[in-house]
C-alpha cells in the first residue's frame, strides 16, 4: 500500500516510535517517532504500518519477505513482545495512537530494527537439524505412519524467526552455550521423526549443564511464538528421552 | 572496498568458485546441493536468509506421477496434462522429462526429511489439483498432488536448506548480486555481489553460474508473491544481452485472498472446495462442465473475472468470489488446510471451517523466464538458432525451459524447480568432471558490470524509488491483467516508456554502507522495471489468445502464426518467435487440440 492511495477523508494519524541506529552515522541508538497516515475503513498489519513509515523515511531498515507470517524475516519488538510485524494487526497494538517498534532484544543491532541472527542460526547447526539415517535408502518414499507423521506436526512448521529465543532470559545469559527454544524445536523435531536413526548421538550432543538443561521453564518461547508452537514441551519431552535412557 | 564508493574494478576483491547459484529458494538449493555433494566449491549467494525465499509460501503440493494413490498412475498422462495446460506452447522434450524424472525428485526430498502427509499405507499422502487426468484426459480426475499439509513449500525449502546444511555448502546470505560479468567470449564469468550486513563488495568469480532468483511478481500491484520477488535474474540477464522466453505468459491464480493478495491453494478446492458467486451459484459447472472447479487455474481465473465483470461478485461492491469450505467439515479443514485457516482468519478475519473465503484472481507466476535447455544451460536465440551461453544456467520461476508454456498446473512449479535445480547440478557436476577451465574477464567487463551501482551512488537528484514502483505496479495491472486489449497495452507501454529514463537515474538519498534496504529497493525495482517493459512489449505483440494471454481483440488461439513461443531482448525491444519443442525422446508428441475441461 502507499500512501498517496488513500482517500483523504479516510485517513487518521498514528505516531510510531522506532528504534533507529546506523553504526556508520550514529554514536548511539535513539528512539524516532514517525507520524505517519493509515487509513480508517481497515486495519492494517505492523508491517504496512512500517512501509508507509519508510516512504517517509526511506533510510529505515527492516527485513520483510512473504508479508504473510511463513517466511519469518520480520520479528521483532513490538511495545515490548516479540512476534511478526506482517501478522500483527495494527489494531491489536496500538495504544492511544501509538506504537513503539525495537529490534528483538538479545542480539547485536545491525541497524535500525536489523540483528545480527549469527548466533541463532549457529546454534540451530548444533543440533544438527536434519534427517540422518543410516540404513540404505528404499526405491520410493521410507514408510511412515499418519500417526507417526502426526508426532511433527507443531515442530516441522517453525519458520526460525527467532521470537522465541531473543525473548528467552536464558538465551540472553548464554547465548552460545544454551541453545535456545529455537533449537531444541528442531532437535525434538528430528529426535521424534520416526525414521531418523540418530536419537542416541542427537541425546549426547544434548548431555551437558547447558545445552538444554538451562531451561528454566518460564515459556516466554511458547507466549510469543507467531506459529503457536510450543518449544518448553518440545525441551521437556528431551529431557524425559534422556532420564529415561539414563534408567535403562 | 565498499558497496557505497564508485568503484573500480582494478580495485575489486575477487573471490572464487567452481559453481555460484543466486538465489535461495528451492531450485538454487536443489543445484547448490548437487553440486556441494560432489564435492565441488559451490556457494549460494542469496540475498535474505534461504528459508525465507519464496518458495516457503508455497502451499498444495508437487505434483509427481508417484503412484502412492493410485497405483496404475503414469508420468505419461502427467505429461499429457501437462502440455494442455501449456496451451500446447511448453516444450515436450522438457516435460517428459520432468514428469519422468519427477519420482526420483521428490523420493530424494522425502530421503532427506521432508515431512510429507501420509495415507494410512504410510506413503506419501496425494490430493486431486486442477487441470489433472487419468488416461490422456479420459479416465476423469486424477489424485496426483504430493503434499505436507498446506506448507509443502515451506517444508521442501526447509528440508532443502537442511541438506545443504549436511552437505557443507558455503551460504552468502543476505548477499545481493547486482549484475552479471561477461568476457568478450560471451561467457558469463560470476557476478558482482555485495554483503548487504556490512556493505563489502566483491567479483566472485565462477566456472559456472546458477540464475535461479525465482520470479517477479511485485511488477503488479496485486500479487500472491513476496516483496522479495522482484525478477533480479530477468534483470541481470537482459542486461547482459540474454532474452526471454513467453515472458508476456503471467498466471493469475484464481485464489488471492481478497485485498490482501495472500495466496488459498488451489489444493482447497482439491479437498473439495468451490467457488460461489453472489447468487450463491457454483458458476464453474457453466465454464467448465466437466472440471468444475478444478478446471485450469488460466480458466477459472478468467471465469472468476467475467463473473466480477457482469456483476454477480460477491460483497457490497461485488467485486470479489466466495471460495466454500465449510461443508467439508472442521476435521478436514483443520488437518488438511491448516496453514489456509490460519490465513484466512489473519487476513480474511473468516474461519473457513465455517464462513466462505472471500477471494479475487490475483498474480502468481511468472511462465516465462530466460530460455533454457533441460541441462538448464541459458540458450540465446542467434538468427533463428539456438546458442548456448556460456558458463550460465537457469533454473526455477526465472528459467524458462519451457514446461509451462502459456499456463502452468498447480504442483508443477515445485517439481520443476527440484527436477531442473538438480538437472542443471547434475550436468554442471558431469561437465566439471570432464574440466571446466576458469575464464578470466577484462577490468573493462567487470567495470560494464558495476555500470548501475556507481550510477546510483552518483546520483544526486532522480525520482524516488517508492512513487515509480506504485506507478508500474498500478500500470500493469490496469493494462496487463487478466484480460488484455491491444489500445490499453500500448497505452501502457508509451507510459513505460516514458518512466524508463527516471528508473535508470533514480535518486538514491541514503548511501550508508550498512545493511541499507533503500539501494536494495533501488537495485530491485530497476530489476522489476525490465520484467514489465518486456512483459508489456511482448504481450501487445502476441495477437491471439493463449493460457493465461487474453486478448478480447484477439479472443482466439492463432496456431498457424503463434504456436511458437515468443522472444525478447531488451536491447532493441523486438519481439521474434522460437520453435516450441515437439520431438519427446520415448513418447509420440501430443499434438494441439481443442483445450476444454
Amino acid at each position: 500500500m502507499s500512501a498517496a492511495a488513500i482517500p483523504v477523508e479516510q485517513i487518521k494519524t498514528i505516531t510510531m516510535s522506532i528504534y533507529r541506529f546506523d553504526p556508520t552515522l550514529d554514536k548511539k541508538p535513539y528512539m524516532q517517532d514517525l507520524v505517519i497516515a493509515i487509513p480508517t475503513d481497515k486495519d492494517i498489519m505492523v508491517l504496512d504500518a512500517l512501509h508507509l513509515a519508510k516512504e517517509q523515511e526511506p533510510s529505515l531498515s527492516y527485513r520483510r519477505s512473504c508479508r504473510e507470517g511463513v517466511c519469518g524475516s520480520d520479528g521483532m519488538n513490538i511495545n515490548g513482545k516479540n512476534g511478526l510485524a506482517c501478522v500483527t494487526p495494527l489494531s491489536e497494538v496500538l495504544k492511544r495512537g501509538k506504537i513503539t517498534l525495537r529490534p528483538m532484544p538479545g542480539l547485536p543491532v545491525v541497524r535500525d530494527l536489523i540483528v545480527d541472527m549469527k548466533q541463532f542460526f549457529d546454534q540451530l547447526e548444533k543440533v544438527k537439524p536434519y534427517l540422518i539415517t543410516k540404513s540404505d535408502n528404499p526405491d520410493i518414499e521410507r514408510m511412515q505412519t499418519p500417526e507417526d507423521r502426526e508426532e511433527l506436526d507443531g515442530l516441522y512448521e517453525c519458520i526460525l524467526c527467532g521470537c522465541c529465543s531473543t525473548s528467552c532470559p536464558s538465551f540472553w545469559w548464554n547465548p552460545d552455550k544454551f541453545l535456545g527454544p529455537a533449537a531444541l524445536l528442531q532437535s525434538w523435531r528430528f529426535i521424534a521423526d520416526t525414521r531418523d536413526e540418530a536419537t542416541e548421538e542427537r541425546l549426547d550432543d544434548l548431555e551437558d549443564a547447558f545445552s538444554l538443561y538451562r531451561c528454566h521453564g518460564i515459556m516466554n518461547c511458547v507466549s510469543v511464538c507467531p506459529k503457536g508452537l510450543n518449544p518448553t514441551e518440545a525441551i521437556s519431552n528431551i529431557r524425559n528421552k534422556l532420564l529415561t535412557r539414563e534408567k535403562n | 572496498m565498499l558497496v557505497n564508493e564508485i568503484i573500480n574494478a582494478r580495485d575489486l576483491p575477487v573471490m572464487e568458485f567452481d559453481g555460484i547459484i543466486v538465489g535461495g529458494g528451492g531450485a538454487g538449493m536443489r543445484a547448490s546441493l548437487q553440486l556441494a555433494e560432489s564435492g565441488l566449491n559451490t556457494a549460494v549467494i542469496s540475498k535474505v536468509f534461504p528459508t525465507r525465499s519464496h518458495t516457503v509460501s508455497a502451499q498444495g503440493g508437487i505434483t509427481c506421477a508417484i503412484q502412492s494413490d493410485d497405483p496404475d498412475d503414469d508420468w505419461r498422462w502427467h505429461m499429457f496434462d501437462t502440455v494442455k495446460g501449456s496451451d500446447y506452447i511448453g516444450d515436450q522434450e522438457a516435460i517428459e522429462y520432468m514428469c519422468s524424472e519427477g519420482p526420483k525428485a521428490v523420493f530424494e526430498l522425502e530421503h532427506m526429511g521432508l515431512p510429507f502427509s501420509r495415507t494410512e499405507e504410510g506413503r506419501i499422502y496425494q490430493r486431486p489439483f486442477g487441470g489433472q487426468s487419468k488416461d490422456y484426459g479420459k479416465g476423469g480426475q486424477a489424485t496426483r498432488t504430493c503434499a505436507a499439509a498446506d506448507r509443502t513449500g515451506h517444508s521442501l525449502l526447509h528440508t532443502l536448506y537442511q541438506a545443504n546444511l549436511k552437505a557443507g555448502t558455503n551460504f552468502l546470505n543476505e548477499w545481493f548480486a547486482v549484475d552479471l560479468v561477461l568476457n568478450t567470449d560471451d561467457a558469463v564469468v560470476g557476478v558482482i555481489a555485495f554483503k548487504i550486513e556490512t556493505g563489502e563488495i566483491y567479483y566472485i568469480k565462477s566456472k559456472a553460474t546458477v540464475l535461479a532468483t525465482g520470479g517477479a511478481g511485485r511488477i503488479y500491484s496485486s500479487t500472491t508473491n513476496a516483496l522479495i520477488n522482484s525478477g533480479d535474474g530477468i534483470g541481470m540477464a537482459l542486461r547482459a544481452g540474454m532474452p526471454v522466453q513467453d515472458i508476456e505468459m503471467w498466471q493469475f491464480h484464481p485464489t488471492g485472498i481478497h485485498g490482501a493478495g495472500t495466496l488459498v491453494t488451489e489444493g482447497c478446492r482439491g479437498e473439495g472446495g468451490y467457488l460461489l458467486n453472489k447468487d450463491g451459484e457454483r458458476f464453474m459447472e457453466r465454464y467448465a462442465p466437466n472440471a468444475k472447479d478444478l478446471a485450469s487455474r488460466d480458466v477459472v481465473a478468467r471465469s472468476m473475472a467475467l463473473e466480477i465483470l457482469e456483476g454477480r461478485g460477491c460483497g457490497p461492491n461485488a467485486d470479489h468470489i466466495f471460495l466454500r469450505l465449510d461443508h467439508l467439515g472442521p476435521e478436514v479443514v483443520h488437518k488438511r488446510l491448516p496453514g489456509i485457516t490460519e490465513l484466512s482468519k489473519t487476513f480474511a478475519g473468516v474461519d473457513p471451517a465455517v464462513q466462505p473465503i472471500p477471494v479475487v484472481p490475483t498474480c502468481h507466476y511468472m511462465m516465462g523466464g530466460i530460455p533454457t535447455n533441460i541441462n538448464g544451460q541459458v540458450i540465446s536465440v542467434d538468427n533463428g538458432e539456438d546458442k548456448v551461453v556460456e558458463g550460465l544456467f537457469a533454473a526455477g520461476e526465472v528459467a524458462c525451459v519451457s514446461v509451462h508454456g502459456g499456463n502452468r498446473l498447480g504442483g508443477n512449479s515445485l517439481l520443476d524447480l527440484v527436477v531442473f535445480g538438480r538437472a542443471a547440478g547434475l550436468f554442471i557436476e558431469e561437465s566439471m568432471k570432464q574440466g571446466v577451465d576458469m575464464k578470466n574477464a577484462s577490468y573493462d567487463d567487470i567495470d560494464k558490470a558495476l555500470t548501475r551501482l556507481n550510477k546510483l551512488n552518483a546520483s544526486t537528484e532522480g525520482e524516488q524509488v517508492a512513487v515509480l514502483k506504485n506507478k508500474m505496479q498500478q500500470n500493469m495491472q490496469n493494462n496487463f491483467g487478466v484480460f488484455r486489449r491491444g489500445d490499453l497495452m500500448e497505452k501502457g507501454i508509451e507510459e513505460l516508456a516514458q518512466t524508463r529514463g527516471e528508473v535508470d537515474s533514480m535518486f538514491l538519498k541514503d548511501k550508508s554502507a550498512t545493511f541499507n534496504t533503500a539501494r536494495i529497493e533501488a537495485l530491485e525495482m530497476q530489476n522489476l522495471f525490465e520484467v514489465a517493459e518486456a512483459t508489456a512489449i511482448t504481450a501487445n505483440e502476441r495477437k491471439e489468445s493463449r493460457g493465461a494471454h487474453a486478448r478480447d481483440d484477439h479472443p482466439e488461439r492463432d496456431d498457424d502464426n503463434w504456436l511458437k513461443h515468443s522472444i525478447y531482448y531488451s536491447e532493441t525491444k523486438e519481439v521474434s518467435k522460437r520453435d516450441v519443442n515437439y520431438r519427446p525422446k520415448t513418447v509420440q508428441a501430443f499434438q494441439p487440440m481443442v483445450r476444454s475441461y
